[in-house]
């Protein structure tokens, strides 16, 4: 089911007006705001956000209209032209300022200081209000005058070195998708929420300040408590968790040159008897003269990984090779789709490597609504963007408005501000 | 840094907690670090351990055992503790008792469980008109995947995450840990506050149905619309490319081989991003007093021309940046404004950098057995109602008596009794 996106319930956010004053990096943040109701007013300078310059274009023809980076990041937000170097604006920016419930910025462009204005005063004028600023590495930090991309934050923070091959050789890997930028606007929303929460029970607002170097730093799960805990150091393998001991591969290329993630092989008896079974009704027994071994390991009564991992027990090694055997032997047969949905019918945890537009399209998220039309009526087009990152049953996910032309709502928000 | 002034940011709610591993665990962590109370209910019949992180490595010393695992301790500081064996009638009794005082009831478990146990929303509901159930499950609770299995890696492969992180000509690198256990329970977090926000507004509750496969999802938008608009997939030659940069297009832009650390591992690396032209005519003018004549060829003046020769380009600058360890060359291209940083290990960003320190990022707590011990914290301060983490995670029922007897209203006795008959 595609589902077109309803605007007209009442959503969660949609008590809140939001000024959204910054660059890419807080971006998603105002996007999972404005995708709940918010009326999240992106202030561009006069020459547009630097985003709208941003590949992919529509049709590949470059147009401050046409980025697709920066449609993504700004559905249902309006957009407002103010040129903070012209000192009349300051009083229609303070009027802004004491309409808002939320401002966020990125220290990038300066309204306060450059308009002449007093962030106190703002601040008092206006006791609900909560401003987040989100920088690289915390507002007042010695190193946040320092610039900084996605990538050398996530190089700084502990991202890139988790990720990467077997083959050290082969460099680190970043991730895909600007996740350095994801996860700090991540915390901004979060943090966002809980003043918002703690407003709702007193009615003051407050000051937030968001380090991206932080946010990456503590979304690294092992590769942090492994130091803290143990002053032990994880190092990467190739589709897998980096490791302080090295571990067994857990990718394996099916039979159509894609992708699974094998995730936790056969390690239980019932999962050896399961595998058999499987191996059985692919007709795949006669190739594989170990399984044998798997009805063995299915009559076994329970046993310590510890004795696996010791390596002491020769029969369980085989076994348990056996079981690893039985999946390779599989892959090689069955497409990674096939070898998926198969596995996970018995029970295995198992993913198919997608690429994102292959999960956007797999029939359980589409059945799931993840597939949301959007009209662009300048273009003549209706666009399908992915959809809701949480289902609420009440106050719901939606997008409101397609991403807003330079400027389009400038006359109506300043002509609305008493 | 204000770590030790319990955060009245959230202290108003209560949260009946059937979180676990980090998707769910990381979620009411992140809302106990606000001051909101948060009672993680464990089974007593087998120690907690439906949580498979509980007792699992690291460990701060030689001693083994349910309660000294640091994973665990981790993802449930300043959490409260009880045991309750939730198939005995006396157990579902409290268990009902404590959700009739809550705010909201959180779990992670896969789809069906809560149901096999009676306990849907409309069971909840039941027991507390305006009750929040949150459940956070990989593929969700519905459609063809519903019953379907997941871990970090799962979720990740399952959505595009592990295929778009690679580099040309080589299989998916993915991600080498559970970034979605991290980010599911973010999104986890947000969907939680959200609903006490439409609450707060309406006085109604909800479910909210978390999957993490589709939070995964809505991380790779632009690459989405590329495909939705534009008809390019992603999976196509010489891509996914993640160390260099396509959208937007900048060059140089990689993660290159340095000089490794004398005493430190036997590789070390350097991340190199140009934004634009005035960057790179920056680093030329570094690299050409470092006697690199080769980059002031003007064929990599311009963006379209360095693109065009992103190979050579490459192989020129990992020259370059073999001489010196990425600190060094870090400085170097910082001192010119480039953006550049090394890829730090775990030891040089925890306990190296300046930026670490200032923020507070690693506080100390003390859990009941395991003694002190350092933890994730909090990326952000808020200037009224700062985060705070003084106590691990709650050794198995450690806050029985505060709950059963303080909250519930029981006697010692009684707590006693419950206790004998295995109900907690």
């Amino acid at each position: 089911m595609t589902t077109t996106s309803n605007p007209l319930s009442m959503m969660a956010l949609d008590d809140l007006r939001v000024l959204e004053i910054g660059d890419e990096r807080g971006a998603w943040c105002g996007k999972l705001m404005a995708d709940m109701g918010a009326d999240v007013i992106k202030i561009e300078p006069p020459e547009g956000d630097p985003s709208r310059q941003y590949e992919p274009f529509v049709d590949d023809q470059p147009h401050h209209e046409r980025s697709l980076y920066f449609w993504y990041y700004n559905t249902s937000k309006r957009s407002v032209v103010m040129d903070f170097d012209d000192q009349s604006n300051a009083d229609a920016f303070m009027k802004l300022a004491q309409s808002a419930d939320v401002i966020f910025d990125t220290a990038t462009y300066d309204p306060v200081g450059r308009l002449g204005l007093d962030y106190h005063q703002i601040m008092s004028d206006n006791p609900g209000l909560i401003w987040c600023t989100i920088t690289n590495f915390g507002f007042g930090s010695e190193r946040d005058d320092e610039p900084h991309t996605d990538l050398t934050l996530a190089a700084n923070g502990g991202f890139a070195w988790m990720n990467g091959y077997d083959d050290h050789s082969l460099p680190p890997v970043r991730g895909g998708g600007q996740q350095a930028y994801h996860t700090g606007s991540n915390y901004a929303f979060m943090t966002i929420l809980t003043a918002l929460l703690h407003r709702d029970a007193t009615g003051l607002g407050q000051h937030i300040n968001v380090n991206i170097n932080a946010s990456v730093n503590v979304t690294t799960e092992a590769g942090s408590y492994s130091w803290l805990v143990a002053h032990a150091t994880v190092q990467r393998q190739t589709g897998r968790h980096a490791g302080v001991a090295p571990s067994m591969p857990s990718q394996i290329r099916c039979a159509d040159g894609r992708y699974v993630n094998t995730g936790i092989p056969p390690r239980r008896p019932a999962e050896f008897g399961l595998v058999y079974r499987w191996l059985e009704e692919e007709g795949l027994l006669a190739e594989l003269p170990e399984a044998a071994l798997l009805l063995v390991g299915a009559e076994l009564e329970s046993f310590s990984l510890a004795d696996v991992f010791s390596g002491d027990n020769e029969e369980l090694l085989a076994i348990f090779g056996a079981g690893r055997e039985a999946f390779d032997l599989l892959a090689s047969k069955l497409t990674a789709y096939e070898f998926f949905t198969k596995a996970q019918n018995f029970g295995f945890q198992v993913g198919v490597i997608h690429s994102p537009e292959e999960a956007l399209e797999d029939p359980h998220f589409v059945d799931r609504g993840m597939q949301v039309k959007v009209e662009h009526p300048e273009l003549g087009r209706e666009v399908v963007y992915p959809g809701a990152p949480y289902q609420l049953t009440k106050g719901s996910w939606g997008i409101t408005r397609r991403p807003p032309l330079l400027g389009e709502h400038t006359d109506e928000v300043l002509a609305g501000l008493e | 840094m204000p770590h030790h002034v319990k955060s009245q940011a959230l202290s108003h709610l209560r949260i009946c907690d059937f979180t676990g591993q980090l998707a769910g665990a990381g979620a009411t962590k992140f809302m106990a670090a606000f001051g909101a109370e948060v009672i993680r209910i464990e089974d007593p019949s087998n120690h907690g351990r439906w949580d498979i992180l509980r007792g699992m490595p690291p460990y701060v010393d030689d001693r083994r055992g349910p309660e000294l695992g640091g994973p665990f301790n981790n993802h449930n500081v300043g959490k409260l503790g009880i045991s309750l064996n939730i198939k005995t009638e006396k157990g579902r009794e409290l268990f009902e008792q404590l959700v009739a005082i809550s705010d909201c009831v959180t779990e992670n478990f896969s789809s069906g469980v809560m149901r096999s146990w009676g306990y849907d929303y409309e069971a909840l509901k039941q027991l507390k008109e305006d009750i929040i159930y949150v459940s956070n499950c990989g593929f969700g609770h519905s459609g063809p995947y519903e019953k379907f299995k997941t871990w970090g890696p799962i979720v990740q492969a399952t959505s595009g995450l592990t295929m778009s992180s690679a580099i040309p000509d080589q299989p998916p690198a993915g991600w080498g840990y559970s970034y979605m256990d991290h980010t599911g329970a973010y999104f986890m977090a947000m969907a939680i506050m959200l609903a006490i926000h439409h609450r707060n507004r309406t006085g109604e509750g909800q479910y909210v149905d978390v999957a993490a496969t589709e939070a995964a999802l809505t991380l790779n938008g632009p690459v989405l619309l590329d495909y939705t608009v534009n008809g390019r997939p992603l999976r196509r030659d010489g891509y996914p490319d993640a160390n260099h940069s396509v959208s937007p297009a900048m060059s140089p832009h990689n993660i290159y081989a340095a000089k490794p650390i004398p005493g430190s591992f036997d590789e070390a690396w350097i991340a190199i991003a140009c934004r634009n032209d005035e960057d790179w005519h920056a680093m030329r003018d570094v690299l050409v007093a470092d006697g690199c004549d080769w980059a002031s060829n003007d064929a990599f003046g311009q963006l379209s021309g360095r693109m065009t020769a992103q190979e050579e380009l490459d192989s020129n600058i990992t020259e370059w940046c073999r001489r010196r360890d990425p600190f060094q060359s870090t400085e170097m291209l910082r001192a010119a404004g480039v953006p550049a940083n090394p890829v730090q290990t775990p030891e040089q960003r925890i306990d190296q950098d300046v930026n670490s320190a200032e923020s507070g990022l690693w506080p100390t707590i003390r859990q009941t057995e395991m003694g002190r011990v350092r933890v994730d914290g909090i990326p952000a301060h808020l200037s009224r109602t700062d985060w705070s983490m003084t106590r691990g995670a709650a050794t198995l029922g450690e806050d029985n008596a505060y709950v059963y007897g303080d909250l519930l209203g029981l006697s010692q006795n009684e707590i006693d009794g419950l206790h004998e008959e295995g109900v907690i």
